[in-house]
């Protein structure tokens, strides 16, 4: 028996040596192709034209102006104290075409603009595998561009554009009918939206810090089971939108000062099974915007110094808003209809006056959250003439003590007394 | 006349009333600076009470204090002394002494707390907002004779443009919603010194985004130099047509 089991191991063995030399040998064979002034090579285009697959290129300091720039092998191109990689205004940048491609420390500056065929600073065309990090993507249309790719990673770029109307600039990073992408780290400002997903599944926004942009900071439009983590949205003309999904994940963001007419910090639309966790709302106009949402959990946020804290459509059901703080906004809650079909409980609003008599942090009167002048609002927008007015102040007072104009079922049965940690 | 002036603040400054309103104020304004982490916040609130404790005050005071300088004022008369003049000095060394304590009272938390410029605006606005119903008491004292009329007459006056004014918005804003009466709604703002004080002041904050489309429409017009101009002028027109015409009925009144 044991003499069996050894030959075994051995051929186990050897099998597994065999696998680690072919790709000790795929490896090694990659040879390393140098691109500068004094190098193997002048051009970025003799470099993809001499090398081979999984080759190495090496792109030194220094200006390339080389127009458009096709990657068709399986390369890693690395550049070398940040090479500048300029599209003068006319060409889409570097346009890659190969799967297991990795472009990493590039400066790529100045694509052109055409609304027809959207040309980025990197464009990835059907291919999977592809690594783009440590770049510096400036002064772009759309800065990194994602088509049909799968399993592609998207890290640590920065990605600066200085677009000041909505149709005359793309997006910073566009992804479009791709699959299991990994977004991390990026930092974007000046684009239209600062990531852009429209028909992306199975992919995770982790760590990216979007600002000043000048429409959304993140836009979603028909992208089932993504996440996204840990971001940073601020400062977005409209903030962050999430639109026609099902099964999105929203945990430990960060939405601030997406402060307008129009700007919500979050804008739900059509969106099902999404759980939203964890994420702070800071001085935005509307903390969270939902229209035609339903099975949404939002838990475990705090919403301070909004204007609206959350504003839920009548056309939304089946929410469950618990364990909220709500502190310091205008409105904490308000809807433009009777239907009640969600569900509050224990949130902390800072506005609650009641009493809690056993010390179990929560309070013994239930909280009605909606004042009758947001209702009011809702319905006819001008009257927030007379915000601030003593007029709307008694109005707010009387409909405090006797609920006759504002939903009773629109409540709160199990107040905290304490904000939660969070 | 500028004797008759200086006599009035002198008079009205040893006045018990107006240490206290002065108190009051203060203390509203500390208090709620001290309150409040948000300076806008603290903005909000203040301007709240301002609008409703200031044009009260003014309004009530002054009043009051006509009727009880009737000896006064009969006195005055019978000295070679023009009638307009002594009328003018009342109401001015009234609106001097109202000023001051509510510099004193709101001014200096102001421009302590909040920003240089809503501090300055907010100011400025308080002071023409006393001024303004400093002039409408003497309106009220012009028409009748009778204090316990005046007073009241004071008081419904007060109540009509800090609460019933605004009823009455509400109430056009919802029968006219289906038109574009958003234009319309600036010239009828001016109907009320108090909301358009308030909305001069919001305009300023940040929360002026709130106020959605309307808002807009009032940012494009109070924003330009013009829309600034005219409504100062609008203020100014409020202290002093009332003013005006309890000049006139003064002028003409059988003491």
């Amino acid at each position: 028996m044991g003499r069996v089991k050894q030959v075994i191991d051995k051929t186990k063995m050897q099998t597994m040596l065999g696998l680690f030399s072919i790709v000790f040998a795929f490896i090694a064979n990659g040879k390393t192709i140098t691109v500068g002034q004094n190098k193997q090579c002048k051009t970025i285009h003799q470099a993809i034209k001499i090398a081979a697959t999984f080759d190495t290129i090496e792109i030194h300091e220094g200006l390339y102006k080389e127009g458009n720039i096709v990657v068709n092998k399986s390369l890693y191109i690395k550049g070398i104290n940040k090479p500048v990689i300029d599209g003068e205004k006319k060409f889409e940048i570097i346009s890659v075409k190969s799967n297991y491609t990795t472009i990493d420390g590039l400066i790529v500056q100045h694509s052109g603009y055409a609304t027809l065929d959207d040309p980025g600073g990197i464009k990835v065309y059907d291919s999977h595998h592809v690594n783009i990090i440590n770049n510096t993507l400036s002064d772009n249309f759309f800065g990194v561009y994602i088509q049909y790719g799968q399993h592609c990673i998207i890290k640590n770029n920065n990605i600066e554009a200085f677009g000041v109307e909505e149709q005359q600039i793309g997006n910073g990073i566009h992804c479009w009918k791709s699959d299991s992408l990994q977004i991390i780290g990026n930092k974007i400002t000046g684009h239209r939206d600062g990531i852009y997903f429209e028909f992306v599944k199975g992919s995770i926004i982790w760590r990216n810090i979007s600002y000043k942009n000048i429409r959304y900071g993140l836009h979603f439009m028909f992208s089932n089971d993504d996440a996204y983590i840990g971001n940073i949205f601020k400062n977005n003309g409209a903030g962050v939108s999430v639109m026609f999904t099902k099964n999105v994940k929203m945990i430990n963001n960060y939405f601030s000062d997406n402060w307008g007419d129009a700007a919500y910090g979050l804008l739900l639309k059509e969106i099902s099974d999404a759980y939203i966790f964890n994420n702070r709302f800071l001085s935005n106009t509307s903390g969270i915007y939902m229209e035609g949402t339903s099975r949404i959990k939002v838990e475990n946020n705090s919403f301070n110094n909004n204007g609206w804290g959350m504003k839920i459509q009548a056309s939304c059901m089946e929410n469950n808003i618990i364990n909220n703080n709500f502190k310091n906004n205008t409105f904490d809650v308000s809807t433009n209809g009777t239907l009640v079909l969600n569900v509050f409980n224990k949130n902390y609003w800072d506005k609650y006056e009641g009493y809690d008599l056993n010390k179990d942090n929560i309070g013994d009167v239930a909280y009605h959250p909606l004042s009758l002048f947001s209702i009011i609002v809702e319905n006819n927008a001008s009257v927030m003439l007379l915000y601030q007015s003593f007029f709307a102040m008694l109005l707010d007072k009387s409909e405090k003590v006797i609920p006759s104009l504002t939903p009773t079922n629109f409540i709160d049965e199990q107040p905290l007394m304490h904000p939660i940690l969070l | 006349m500028n004797r008759l002036i200086k006599f009035v603040v002198l008079d009205m400054i040893k006045n018990r009333t107006i240490l206290g309103y002065t108190l009051l104020l203060a203390i509203f304004s500390w208090s709620v600076f001290g309150l409040e982490d948000n300076a806008t916040k603290g903005v909000l609130t203040l301007l709240n009470i301002m609008l409703l404790i200031v044009p009260l005050v003014s309004i009530i005071f002054s009043t009051i204090y006509i009727y009880n300088s009737s000896e006064f004022i009969d006195l005055m008369v019978s000295q070679p002394v023009k009638r307009s003049k002594i009328w003018t000095s009342l109401f001015i060394g009234l609106s001097i002494s109202q000023i001051l304590a509510f510099v004193v009272g709101v001014g200096i938390p102001l421009l302590l707390f909040a920003p240089i410029n809503i501090a300055l605006s907010m100011i400025s606005v308080g002071c023409i907002v006393s001024i303004i119903f400093i002039a409408i008491a003497f309106l009220a004292c012009a028409i009748t004779h009778d204090k316990s009329k005046g007073i009241g007459v004071s008081i419904m006056l007060w109540l009509y443009f800090a609460l019933l004014f605004d009823g009455l918005v509400l109430f056009l804003l919802f029968q006219f919603a289906d038109y574009p009466i958003e234009h319309i709604m600036i010239g009828i703002t001016m109907l009320s010194p108090i909301d358009m004080a308030r909305i001069l002041i919001l305009l300023q904050l940040n929360v002026s985004a709130l106020l959605g489309h309307t808002g807009a429409i009032f940012t494009d017009f109070f924003g330009t130099i013009i829309g600034t101009f005219i409504s100062t002028f609008v203020l100014c027109l409020w202290a002093i047509i009332p003013f005006y015409l309890s000049l006139r009925m003064f002028n003409k009144k059988d003491l």
